[in-house]
């Protein structure tokens, strides 16, 4: 295990090899803020990966799972992120999010003139142009999602 | 492969169609050009329904497809009193669609909101195809504009283009470029720097293998350009009238400016024009907008022949 930056859980979620910066913009994913936890939250930002060679971020999150659309949302910020679910201390299950080639319903459209935000009674579709770090183009209009975390829904 | 290949299906963006799917449509409109012209006759869409459904008014595009349905020998409704109801109704379009579905065979939609097309090629059970939808695109306008140039040059390969005017709202420039880039055709981009292309729309160029040139000095391009497409430059983007009047006056081709030009570069407008274009330039072998505007018929013509199953 790597060194403890932060105090080990009992009971919780670990997300690792968050790209580094996004952090913050996870924690938004995860809505967490003063009225709607009741549990610790630690927060490691611009940490060395174990390789060495490169930053990244983690949170821990005491009792509390994920559900499939919060992991879907962080793939799009941080395709990397590894997702560790602890339990009596230990890694009980660990997988990595995963990026899809199309993404539905994750973010709604940075263009204020596309068709999905004149409420048409359709999901956001987006095609995942690049992957890390992660570039959408609207199903529908075409155009690049200009800020992916401000977007989503 | 044969333009069978397109039998029902949407035309949303060129950007779903390869270059042989595009090549198909281009060899086929070249056939449909005596029947355009009123020269041949057929009736290989005898009973199939047209139907024309446009929220924002744009007379040339819609009698362009009525002309070319006329000419296969389909029917043409005018549904765009659907746009009138629905939107005083606060309906949605998903739900127009599914009304106008019922009425015709084909749909031909030009709608403000950008990626309207798309949204309706899901509703609807029949073709649609996307006659503009607001700033997004307009493919049979590229296909068209395609059309001339291939015509005129023979080929798009290695052709130098010049597209001036417009070209950060022009929705035409951006799929145009966007085809373009797909023959090999080079590209120069001349606008003034409020109105040069999108970071977007350059990026995904760069990113297909194109490096087009981007200035805001028209003179320094005539002199290699095979074609210059010329595109209006609407007032009201400008805040400031004597802004707009400067850079109306610089973007403006006339005899003058083309003595620097090839003898055969052509110059090619979507229309309407203001004045970008003098009226000299209509007597000029440069002058092929009028042709322009009429291959809109045989391209619509090819595209409706193919998607709803016709034969000539
Ligand atoms: N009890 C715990 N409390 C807090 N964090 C923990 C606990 N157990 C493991 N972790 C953290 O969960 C993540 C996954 O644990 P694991 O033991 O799989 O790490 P690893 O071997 O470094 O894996 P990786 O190759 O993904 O970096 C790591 O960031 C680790 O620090
Ligand atoms: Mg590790
Ligand atoms: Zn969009």
């Amino acid at each position: 295990m790597e060194d403890f930056k932060i105090t080990p859980i009992r009971n919780g979620t670990v997300i690792d090899h968050i790209t580094a910066g996004q952090a913050l913009n996870v924690l938004k994913i995860l809505n967490v803020n003063e009225n709607t936890i009741n549990s610790t939250i630690s927060v490691a930002m611009h940490v060395r990966s174990q390789k060495g060679y490169m930053w990244k971020d983690i949170i821990k999150i005491e009792d509390r799972e994920l559900d499939p659309k919060t992991l879907d949302q962080i793939a799009l910020l941080a395709p990397n992120a590894t997702i560790a679910i602890i339990r009596d201390f230990y890694v009980a299950e660990k997988y990595k999010v995963k990026l899809y080639d199309r993404v539905f319903g994750l973010a709604r459209c940075s263009n204020p003139d596309c068709i999905t935000n004149k409420g048409e009674p359709v999901e956001t579709e987006f095609i995942v142009t690049s992957r890390d770090p992660p570039a959408l183009r609207c199903a529908y209009c075409d155009r690049m999602l200009t800020n992916i975390s401000d977007n989503l829904i | 492969m044969d333009h069978r290949e397109f039998y029902d299906k949407d035309i949303v963006s060129i950007r779903d169609l390869t270059r042989e799917q595009i090549e198909l449509i281009l060899d086929l409109s070249e056939e449909m050009i005596p029947y355009a012209r009123g020269e041949k006759k057929t009736h290989t869409l005898d009973g199939r329904i047209l139907g024309n459904l446009f929220f924002e008014p744009s007379t040339r595009t819609r009698l362009s497809f009525e002309s070319a349905a006329h000419r296969l020998g389909a029917d043409v409704i005018d549904v765009s009193q659907m746009s009138m109801t629905s939107i005083a109704k606060g309906e949605t379009l998903a739900d127009t669609i599914r009304m106008v579905d019922t009425y015709c065979d084909v749909i031909v939609l030009r709608h403000p909101h950008e990626g309207a097309a798309r949204l309706a090629a899901k509703f609807s059970e029949n073709p649609v195809i996307n006659a503009g939808d607001g700033a997004g695109s307009h493919p049979t306008q590229t296909l068209l504009d395609l059309f001339t140039m291939r015509r005129e040059k023979g080929s798009l390969d290695g052709l130098n283009i010049v597209l001036v005017g417009d070209l950060k709202y022009g929705r035409t420039v951006h799929s145009l470029a966007d085809a373009l880039t797909m023959f090999g055709a080079k590209l120069t981009f001349v606008a003034p720097e409020s109105l040069q292309m999108p970071a977007d729309i350059m990026e995904h160029l760069k990113a297909k293998g194109c490096n087009p040139v981007q200035t805001d000095d028209l003179e320094s391009t005539i002199a290699d350009a095979d074609v210059l497409y010329v595109t209006r430059i609407q007032r009201e983007r400008f805040p400031d009238p004597a802004e707009y009047s400067k850079v109306a006056g610089t973007y403006r081709i006339d005899n003058a400016m083309l003595r620097e030009a090839r003898n055969d570069a052509i110059v090619m407008h979507p229309l309407p024009r203001i004045d970008e274009i003098a009226p000299e330039v209509d007597g000029t072998e440069h002058a092929k907008y009028f042709e322009q505007a009429f291959n809109g018929i045989p391209v619509r013509m090819a595209l409706l022949c193919s998607i709803l199953g016709g034969e000539i």
